[in-house]
């Protein structure tokens, strides 16, 4: 299945903003940071969503979701 | 006295005097600092229904007990008035080494009263003030003005000022302080402005005591420790700044587009977002006093018709003249900031205004002869054009400086005004944060993020993850928020410090800086008493219930696409349960029960 990942923040560096990327079926969010080598202690605090809804690690991923990944960060 | 000086100045403009009074210590500690202690000496002093623009308007600087101290992010001050905009009480707050400078002189803050008879500016160093003539700095804007006084009195002097739109009545003039920082909202730069007052300059070369100088350093030393050890102070702040929000709410949804006309969602907000801030324009980052977080923006546009120095634009400035209007040309965004900065404007209400404006044109609510311009989303110079209008009071700019509120209201259409209380939302469509939502309607300033930022725990997960469509438990999670940002805000700190930092080692600071030894209850107990004595003010000043709402379009109209698509603010669901939870009755009003525990007379 394709789905869209999008990275935000310092997580772009050496990676990309955004890219379609084809999973196996029933892909987690956890296994998606890992193809990415984006630590999961980095990612305690930061911002998964799918489809603009907060996502957790073991959020299961669907065809043609869009997987957003911000690392800890805030404003205001 | 510790972490207070104990003394005020209080300067009448009237008849050109100025004394040093004493603070009454349990004033000091009912209502702690800055936003709160300015609350009760202006409601002490002040009929709430004052006009604002009137002599009998009165315009308080005040500083908390860590302002000025080693704390981290130590540097804030709060201006208390009745707002112009809108005529709630209006505590505006900026950073900078302003309110440093004020407690160095040896003061926590001053009165400012009456009006002067020709433009004056105040010159403060240490002991002796003075009030001095400045009608060869009237008409200059608030970088000219700063660099006059400065060559008028001394370098080091820290200069609070207003520009044009001050000196024009503009009803969300700020006040500039440093160049760059800005006590922003509610339109105090206005009341500055009809009391002739252009500017204040202040040097203060006294030391300040702390209560326990062992203790405290340890306990702030800690306190530093964990905002640079969390992501968010100590890396995130820093690189990127607040505009790091703009892709975040866009991928939630809830990023404002077109005066909240259309779903909350801008297809172009890569170009506005703080990481393209950061790759294209940033030189560096700026701190203010003490400040080991850095959010501050250097920004340059180094050619083109929109060159500029300056700093930010912040999240709130980049999406109210940017999303709002559709407009994605980063370079006019930051030019405009820049030229707020300069002529006083607050940013969030110009944008908010002008957005509202088109969509008036557009509709056909807005005859375009009225305009002298075409009215379009995503013009760059009609952005800037406005701008500068607006301060001047200029053409249309002389509509667009009553706020969008006087404006919508002049047709006919007051719902097309995205205001609560007459004040400009800002960059959060609530249809999509239903807590965001209650927080607007109960802001005791109206439209407004930092009285309750429930953004941080529905979008960001800080410090716990809710889900943002829920109505449950959201008036419990938004007290809590409220008080304690009430607190944060009289101590002298930044909220940023909240991310990092709960109401333990806030409590703690404070206890080693003053001496006084209340539990973290009661700090918290002191913030919910100064919400109930704005909310007080604002019943007396002619505010009830029924103004406690939303623009109908974010309760009627449902969200049209996106992650929240079909969701409205549920705040019948909310409103009823937040009164409860506070203690007030059903029409808002605090019990006598709840002002007598507050020890609220």
């Amino acid at each position: 299945m394709k789905i869209t990942v999008k990275l935000f923040a310092y997580l772009r560096a050496g990676r990309f903003k955004i890219s379609s990327m084809d999973l196996p079926e029933d892909c987690t969010v956890q296994e998606v940071l890992e193809m990415l080598a984006i630590s999961r202690k980095e990612m305690e605090i930061g911002i998964i969503m799918i489809n603009g809804k907060r996502a957790s690690f073991n959020s299961i991923l669907k065809g043609n979701d869009t997987l957003a990944i911000f690392p800890p960060v805030a404003g205001g | 006295m510790y972490g207070w000086t104990g003394r005020i100045l209080r300067i009448n403009l009237s008849d050109s005097t100025v004394k040093t009074e004493a603070l009454k210590k349990s004033d000091l500690q009912d209502y702690i600092g800055a936003r709160g202690l300015g609350t009760k000496l202006f409601t002490d002093e002040v009929d709430p229904k004052v006009d604002p623009l009137s002599e009998a308007n009165k315009l308080i600087f005040m500083t908390g007990p860590l302002t000025g101290t080693a704390a981290s992010s130590a540097g804030r001050y709060n201006v208390v008035t009745k707002g112009v905009l809108n005529g709630t009480i209006a505590a505006s707050n900026s950073g900078g080494s302003f309110g440093p400078e004020i407690k160095y002189a040896g003061y926590d803050g001053f009165i400012i009263e009456g009006k002067a008879s020709n433009p004056v500016y105040l010159w403060i160093y240490n002991d002796q003030a003075e009030i001095r003539d400045a009608s060869e700095i009237w008409g200059k804007d608030t970088v000219e003005t700063t660099d006059m006084i400065k060559e008028a009195t001394i370098d080091e002097a820290k200069v609070a000022c207003i520009g044009p739109a001050g000196e024009n009545l503009v009803k969300f003039a700020c006040i500039m302080n440093e160049y760059n920082r800005a006590a922003g909202r509610s339109g105090a730069g206005a009341v500055m402005g009809a009391k002739n007052l252009k500017a204040i300059a202040i040097r203060g070369t006294k030391g300040l005591k702390v209560a326990d100088n062992t203790k405290f350093l340890d306990v702030i030393m800690d306190a530093r420790g964990k905002l640079q050890a969390h992501p968010v102070t100590g890396a995130g702040l820093k690189a990127y700044g607040t505009n790091i929000l703009v892709n975040i709410l866009n991928e939630h949804g809830g990023l404002p587009f077109k005066n909240f006309s259309e779903a909350a969602i801008f297809p172009k907000a890569e170009k506005i977002s703080g990481e393209y801030q950061a790759e294209k324009y940033l030189l560096r980052n700026k701190g203010c006093f003490g400040c080991s977080i850095g959010c501050g923006r250097v920004t340059k546009i180094k050619q083109g018709k929109y060159k500029g120095l300056g700093e930010g634009p912040e999240y709130e400035a980049t999406w109210a003249m940017g999303a709002n209007l559709a407009l994605a040309n980063f370079e006019a965004i930051s030019k405009a900031n820049f030229l707020c900065n300069e002529l006083g404007l607050d940013p969030i209400t110009m944008g908010g205004t002008l957005g509202c404006a088109i969509e008036m044109v557009e509709k056909g609510f807005i005859p375009e002869e009225d305009t002298g311009i075409e009215m379009r989303w995503a013009d760059p110079d009609l952005l800037i054009d406005m701008v500068k209008k607006t301060a001047f009071r200029e053409g249309f700019g002389n509509r667009l400086a009553e706020g969008s509120y006087r404006l919508a209201e002049s047709y006919g259409h007051p719902e097309f005004s995205m205001t609560v209380k007459k004040q400009e939302l800002p960059a959060y469509d609530p249809r999509g944060q239903q807590g965001i939502g209650l927080n607007y309607a109960t802001s005791n300033r109206g439209g407004c993020h930092v009285r309750g930022y429930m953004t941080s725990p529905e979008v960001l997960g800080i410090p716990v993850v809710v889900d943002p469509d829920a109505t449950e438990g959201k008036s419990e999670l938004l007290i809590i928020f409220q008080d304690l940002t009430a607190l944060v805000d009289s101590a002298g700190l930044c909220l940023f410090i909240t991310f990092a930092l709960g109401l333990p080692e806030i409590s703690e600071q404070l206890r080693t800086a003053t001496g006084v030894t209340m539990t973290d209850e009661e700090f918290l107990l002191a913030g919910e008493r100064i919400w109930n004595l704005e909310r007080m003010f604002n019943l007396q000043a002619g505010f009830s219930k029924d103004d406690d709402t939303l623009p109908r379009r974010l309760l009627e109209e449902p969200m049209a696409a996106g992650p929240h698509e079909g969701r409205v603010v549920e705040l019948d669901k909310m409103l009823p349960e937040y009164y409860g939870l506070r203690g007030w009755d059903d029409n808002g009003i605090p019990t006598e029960d709840k002002l007598s525990q507050l020890g609220i007379s």
